[in-house]
């Protein structure tokens, strides 16, 4: 569904709104993550392009950087503590490790059992993921860029209004080679996406050697 | 002559060995543990077992039965994962856990969430209250930087591979491990997303669990990935399990919130179709 623009060095995918998008990344290679219209989760995996049981953990990132936001300098860790992404700009400020993945099923806890056949995250991951050989397994928690997870002082934690807005953008260097599996978040029932899903812009730009 | 050097001499040294006792093991029969809970009649109990640190253990429970785990002499560490037993694709998810519920935090009456929107366990009593959903546990690379080892049968075994041995165990591979919980050694997020270790609350505190769908239990006792101490410290930990009563509608872990409740009604759906309950 995304449309390529091919340029020498740069691809550029727009990803529509609620779709799946998937890539490979060779190391050294970078990814901008652009939120087109503003306060659009984003919904992230990443893999070892090369051995995809290692793949992105939320706890060891967290762990290794001793916070659990996301911004210019985090990187992104194996669950072996391997770096598979590094943040090298973010003009948002911060971005989310916790709330992981919208479901089917956890929309019935969240919201009730009338929003279990809406759409959601977890089925664009499986869907997509499965092009590559991915399976339910393989699906933990993920990042989700542009999405605001504040923990109070007495641990309560919840998506509240986004501080993203049109045109800020993310970019991550490839570490390694490396699968990214995004769920472009269809959630309509929190205000993770402003209750209003819209396209988000990936840009690929290679490291150029070879490619 | 040594004597182990007939296979006569090595069967009878082997056997003379039995019925050592020493600090770290399990009972079994688990009902020969020495103190069971007041509560509790020694036949009720189906695991009991005291784990070093640096060590783990599993094991499969039933539907109903009781956990109870201990800190016991105040720097236990149980990092802890849960599957469905009858389907372990189906397993602890954390980020589900703390985000359905609005709380970053465990403690008494929180929900151990599927991802499949059903309750795996749920901490039905907690005299510690320091506890981590958010670092996992740690690995073999990150503990040799800080200890000079992690490997699982060295001085400072790291959490990965020893549930990766667990999980080989139980027919499950790396893949399947999912980001895990941790209780006794605290941790609290700062106003700007930093973390603050607030480690143990002492000797003696005790998490109690409740299994609610049969399930695969991993436990490794490490020390916490975040742990600021130089030296790798870790000490015994206390597992006891045994025969106990469901949850119920009427059960106070239901009606905590309506997400809970939710949850818990997903639970009972799933045991229902498939004949467990």
């Amino acid at each position: 569904m995304s449309t390529a623009y091919q340029s020498q060095l740069q691809s550029t995918f727009d990803v529509p709104a609620r779709a799946p998008f998937s890539t490979v990344l060779k190391r050294g290679s970078e990814l901008a993550i652009i939120d087109l219209g503003g306060n659009q989760a984003v919904d992230f995996l990443c893999y070892d392009a090369n051995d995809t049981a290692k793949r992105y953990s939320a706890a060891a990132t967290i762990a290794a950087q001793r916070n659990i936001f996301l911004t210019t300098g985090s990187v992104l860790r194996t669950q072996e503590g391997a770096p598979l992404l590094t943040v090298v700009a973010d003009t948002c400020g911060r971005h989310d490790t916790l709330g992981g993945a919208c479901s089917k099923e956890s929309n019935s806890l969240r919201y009730g059992q009338h929003t279990r056949f809406q759409h959601a995250c977890v089925e664009n991951f499986l869907s997509e993921g499965a092009k590559w050989g991915l399976g339910k397994r393989d699906l933990v928690s993920n990042v989700n860029w542009y999405m605001n997870v504040p923990v109070e002082e007495d641990g309560t934690l919840g998506i509240v209004d986004g501080i993203s807005a049109p045109g800020l953008e993310v970019r991550l260097r490839a570490e390694t080679d490396v699968l990214v599996l995004v769920s472009n978040c269809p959630q309509i029932n929190n205000p993770c996406n402003g209750f209003d899903p819209t396209p988000v812009r990936m840009v690929v730009t290679s490291s150029g050697g070879g490619e | 002559m040594s004597t182990t050097a007939t296979t006569h001499g090595a069967r009878d040294h082997a056997r003379a060995q039995a019925g050592t006792v020493v600090e770290t093991m399990p009972s079994i029969p688990a009902s020969t543990w020495p103190a069971p809970p007041p509560d509790v009649a020694p036949d009720a109990l189906t695991w009991a077992e005291t784990v070093a640190g640096g060590g783990y253990t599993h094991k499969v429970l039933a539907r109903g039965t009781r956990l109870r785990l201990t800190d016991v002499d105040g720097d236990a560490c149980a990092h802890l994962l849960l599957f469905n037993a009858d389907q372990p694709w189906e397993r602890l998810n954390v980020a589900d856990t703390v985000k359905v519920q609005w709380n970053a935090y465990l403690g008494a009456k929180v929900a151990l969430l599927s991802d499949q929107a059903r309750v795996l366990a749920t901490i039905v009593a907690d005299s510690s209250g320091r506890h981590d959903a958010l670092c996992g546990t740690s690995t073999v690379d990150g503990n040799t930087e800080r200890y000079g080892d992690g490997a699982p049968q060295g001085p400072s075994p790291a959490g990965l591979p020893l549930f990766t041995l667990a999980a080989a165990k139980n027919g499950l591979e790396p893949r399947d491990l999912p980001p895990s919980l941790s209780f006794f050694q605290g941790v609290r997020v700062q106003p700007g997303g930093g973390l603050d270790f607030t480690g143990s609350a002492g000797a003696g505190r005790a998490v109690e669990l409740r299994i609610e769908i049969p399930a695969i239990v991993l436990i490794a006792n490490v020390a916490h990935p975040v742990d600021p101490r130089p030296d790798y410290t870790v000490t015994n930990l206390e597992v006891l399990a045994w025969r106990a009563t469901p949850s119920t509608p009427d059960s106070p872990e239901w009606t905590h919130s309506p997400e809970a409740q939710r949850a818990f009604e997903n639970t009972a759906d799933y045991l229902t179709a498939r004949g467990i309950a």
